[in-house]
């Protein structure tokens, strides 16, 4: 069994689709929890159309029943985990009934979905941008992970929390440690051991234990100017933060911004030095995936002009600072430095990945990887924890004069801003503007017609772009994707983001639907 | 594991009950043709290219859908059975465009083939499948030469009318993989089989093109089609098997990671195919995996270094340009520190270019200031 929650697999990762899509057809059981009634849902067996940010609470009254009604796995709460009185405690405090109007589902549907869940195990539980980019995103996955290990389908083959990675490589970057608090290999940066153990690979003193920065607040830095060189790598920040607008000053602000691309971009515009890179299938390397898997990534054709790999030209402006970095190709790098530095990585070399890859943990040469982790309700930090959660209202909500909710994602033809799709031949004559999809409900209230430009208002800006009047969305709801730059959701998303991981509120915010002309 | 066995060309084969003959045979090495099987659907036996002679049976079996029972004894070669399969590819050269030089009497009828196809294709070159298809190498095989019925005219257009797909209705020979590729394999449940008997038709939907259908442009229908009805519009004409590399590699889009070989001539990326049975994908793309690498040939791509003078861009050297961006990184750091330098890395890229970044950011400038879109 499936369950699917804020993620629209079908248009983001096609291909993970196909496979949840085969075991349907063979007798699988699937449940969708989304706001809109996307193509997936045409398999499911359930589909618990929930008001968008609701997901906490609709969690918590699942749990509710699960416990009131004695359907959790006992076995696994009593020997795996710990923290189950607090989680009892918190969520006998969301009876279905209480969440009917915060989630917009009928009671007796979320008792009868809690007793499918418990009916079969196991159950994976698959997640994508749907839960983690609201001010609770945090919140929201722990919730997720509260149900799984609540039903006890932790630590097994097709079972689970499985967050589908929106990029090729978000898990490899992660893992390299491009995050503010750790090293390659999870290794924390305020750990003496950790910070002395890469001092000494990389031959260097007096490295920082201090944790950095996270993109927002690098931006806040940009306006205030305590972030004054500012070094963006193959991202285009303009179009993919929260309010553009927002975003437009602070890159404006910049003292310094080198861009590192292969393609001028909305973002290169604020740049004083833009430096062309090699790009994927001109460069021999490695992509992690979703499910930890590293796979190669190899040369098929030469970069144009006098463009470099990534990894050459950060070695060359170490050697301007006195660094000379010994490796020399993306091999001598993953071989001698990575997977030697990070514990988890130590058995993958780059002659054991040259057909399917490996997923780690792979600890040593021998190690065949590790397909699921948690194996037999072992964690990580020993006994599973139950973080028991409240739910919290997005940071904006409709209100008389932005009645409706704009929630935000991707579409299956393009890929972000389209710095790649909009390039590859025959992409953009199957999709070639931005649309925004809203409900019949809506669209015959404000009398607007299938195809019609509208604009779209927000509090930080507007768009014009033409209506599409679909039954994937509920009444009050208006979906958008960021693909195009003229009608982008992020004019008018809202730059809230969550406390701890400060992941943008991109699922929701509240707008307002002018009609143009009569 | 049950301990029956069955006689295959004089060997005795072990199986397991439910096992086709054909899985059989192939567990055993024994090679046996097929065309329209594909491996993870529903055997059909369609095409009756699988057939084989089993003792006792009045008939021939499809071997693909036949299971195997104790005691049966089968031959997979015999003349019965070679008979047949050259009756079924002679029907099956007959049945469209064809145009493969297989070995037609070449008198003025073959010419006349030839020039009638080249005008239907509006191209002058043999079949674009010429080299990687299922037909041609089986008549080769059974050295089938396609003279023995009168070619029979095209019944349905070329459906060239969506940027991706190009629709040979000429050269289909109804097998059904692309059927079963888009509803078992892909379950997009967009093209199926239309109208009957001799008017027989892949169509999509109620037989409208392809764009006005429920068609997710996935492409698992021209990997899965063994002849030329179903090929990229892109790559159409633009390889032959023999001029190209296949070289593997993993798709730049999403996080699922999927196996790509990319059929590079020339040092250019002509065609994109999932790697079969490759984990994780077993074959499979999406619209982006297959069709989306072109954007590497764009004639914006950067180039050169560009240094900003005056508001505008100017083009410089890899000197000019790094020494420019660390000389600058140094005065930073100088005045207020290495925590006023901050980067974003690239969750696009691959691992070694963000290991590289992260090790500039920290031990070369001495700051954590580091991040990428990890929970975007």
């Amino acid at each position: 069994m499936f369950l699917v929650i804020g993620s629209n697999m079908a248009e983001a990762h096609p291909v993970a689709s196909t496979f949840l899509k085969n075991a349907v057809l063979k007798g699988a059981k699937l449940i969708v929890i989304d706001p809109r009634k996307h193509r997936l849902v045409d398999f499911a067996d359930v589909h618990l159309q929930l008001k968008v940010g609701s997901d906490i609470a609709l969690l918590n009254a699942l749990m509710y029943v699960l416990i009131d009604e004695n359907l959790y796995d006992k076995e696994f709460v009593s020997s795996c985990c710990v923290g189950f009185e607090e989680l009892k405690e918190k969520v006998l405090a969301y009876p279905p009934e209480r969440v009917v109007d915060i989630c917009g589902i009928d009671a007796e549907k979320i008792r009868d979905t809690a007793r499918f869940l418990a009916s079969v195990k196991p159950l994976m539980l698959c997640y994508t941008l749907g839960i983690t980019e609201h001010t609770c995103g945090k919140n929201n996955v722990m919730s997720t992970a509260n149900l799984q290990m609540l039903l006890g389908n932790m630590g097994v083959e097709c079972g689970g929390v499985n967050p589908l990675r929106g990029q090729n490589n978000v898990q490899g970057a992660c893992d390299m440690g491009a995050l503010p608090n750790v090293y390659p290999g999870y290794q924390a940066v305020t750990n003496p051991d950790a910070c002395a153990k890469f001092e000494t690979a990389w031959n260097v003193e007096g490295m920082s234990k201090k944790v950095g920065l996270m993109i927002p607040q690098m931006m806040d830095g940009l306006v205030d100017g305590s972030v004054r060189g500012f070094y963006i790598f193959g991202e285009n920040l303009a179009n993919t933060e929260p309010d553009m607008n927002k975003v437009a000053h602070e890159l404006s602000s910049a003292e310094f911004i080198v861009c590192q691309d292969i393609f001028q971009t909305e973002t290169t515009r604020f740049a004083h030095v833009v430096l062309p890179a090699a790009a994927w299938s001109e460069n021999d390397g490695t992509f992690t995936n979703s499910e930890r898997r590293v796979s190669r990534v190899r040369t098929a054709s030469t970069p144009p002009g006098i463009a470099k790999p990534n990894w050459w030209i950060f070695k060359e402006i170490a050697r301007r600072f006195g660094h000379d970095w010994p490796s020399a190709s993306a091999q001598e790098i993953w071989d001698n430095e990575v997977s030697v530095l990070a514990p988890n990585f130590a058995g993958i070399k780059y002659h054991r990945v040259e057909k399917d890859g490996l997923q780690w943990p792979c600890t040593d040469e021998q190690h065949p990887g590790t397909c699921y982790l948690h194996h037999g309700g072992q964690f990580t930090c020993g006994l599973g924890q139950f973080r028991p959660v409240d739910w919290t209202p997005p940071a904006e909500v409709p209100d008389e004069d932005y009645p409706l909710v704009l929630s935000t994602g991707r579409r299956l033809y393009h890929y972000h801003t389209r710095t790649q799709t909009g390039r590859c031949g025959g992409l953009n004559d199957l999709l070639g503007e931005e649309t925004a999809d809203i409900s019949l409900q809506d669209a015959s209230r404000l009398n607007i017609e299938n195809g019609e430009i509208i604009r779209l208002i927000s509090r930080r800006g507007e768009v014009n772009v033409r209506a599409k009047v679909t039954p994937e969305v509920s009444e009050g709801m208006v979906w958008m994707a960021f693909h195009f730059n003229d009608a982008n959701a992020n004019w008018l998303t809202n730059a809230a983001f969550d406390p701890d991981t400060l992941t943008a509120e991109y699922k929701a915010c509240a707008v307002r639907i002018e009609k143009l002309s009569n | 594991m049950n301990d029956e066995t069955i006689t295959i060309n004089g060997n005795e084969c072990r199986f397991e009950k439910g096992q086709t003959i054909l899985e059989v045979a192939e567990e055993n090495n024994i090679y046996i043709p097929t065309l329209c099987y594909l491996k993870g659907a529903t055997p059909t036996g369609t095409c009756r290219i699988c057939v084989v002679e089993i003792e006792g049976y009045r008939r021939l079996e499809t071997s693909c859908t036949t299971p195997a029972e104790a005691g049966m004894v089968v031959l997979t070669e015999s003349p019965k059975v070679v008979a047949s399969r050259k009756e079924t590819l002679e029907l099956m050269l007959a049945s469209g465009n064809h145009n493969c030089a297989i070995g037609f009497n070449r008198g003025e009828d073959w010419t006349s083939v030839q020039l009638k196809t080249q005008e239907a294709d509006d191209a002058g070159e043999l079949c674009p499948a010429w080299g990687d298809c299922r037909l041609q190498e089986l008549a080769y095989h059974y050295q089938v030469d396609g003279s023995k019925y009168a070619k029979r005219d095209v019944k349905y257009p070329m459906e060239t009318v969506n940027p991706l797909i190009v629709r040979d209705f000429s050269r289909c020979i109804l097998c059904g993989r692309c059927v079963q590729a888009c509803n078992e394999i892909q379950v997009n449940r967009a093209i199926n089989f239309g109208y009957r008997g001799a008017d027989t038709k892949i169509v999509a939907g109620a037989d409208v093109p392809l764009k006005d259908s429920a068609c997710v442009f996935c492409g698992e229908c021209i990997q899965a089609c063994p002849v030329g009805a179903l090929v990229e519009k892109k790559a159409r004409y633009t390889w032959r098997p023999w001029e190209v590399n296949k070289i593997r590699t993993t798709c730049p889009y999403c996080g699922v990671g999927c196996q790509l070989w990319l059929h590079e001539k020339n040092g250019r990326i002509v065609k994109v195919t999932g790697v079969e049975d490759g984990a994780p994908n077993k074959g499979r793309l999406c619209v982006k995996g297959r069709f989306g690498y072109d954007f590497i040939y764009s004639e914006d791509r950067l180039k050169t270094p560009l240094i900003k003078k005056n508001g505008q861009f100017q083009e410089a050297s890899w000197d000019e340009a790094l020494d420019l961006v660390a000389n600058k990184f140094k005065e930073i750091i100088k005045q207020d520190g290495p925590d006023a330098l901050a980067g974003v890395s690239c969750a696009r890229s691959i691992n070694e270019d963000s290991y590289q970044m992260q090790k500039l950011f920290r031990a070369v400038f001495k700051t954590n200031n580091i991040d990428h879109c990890a929970r975007t």
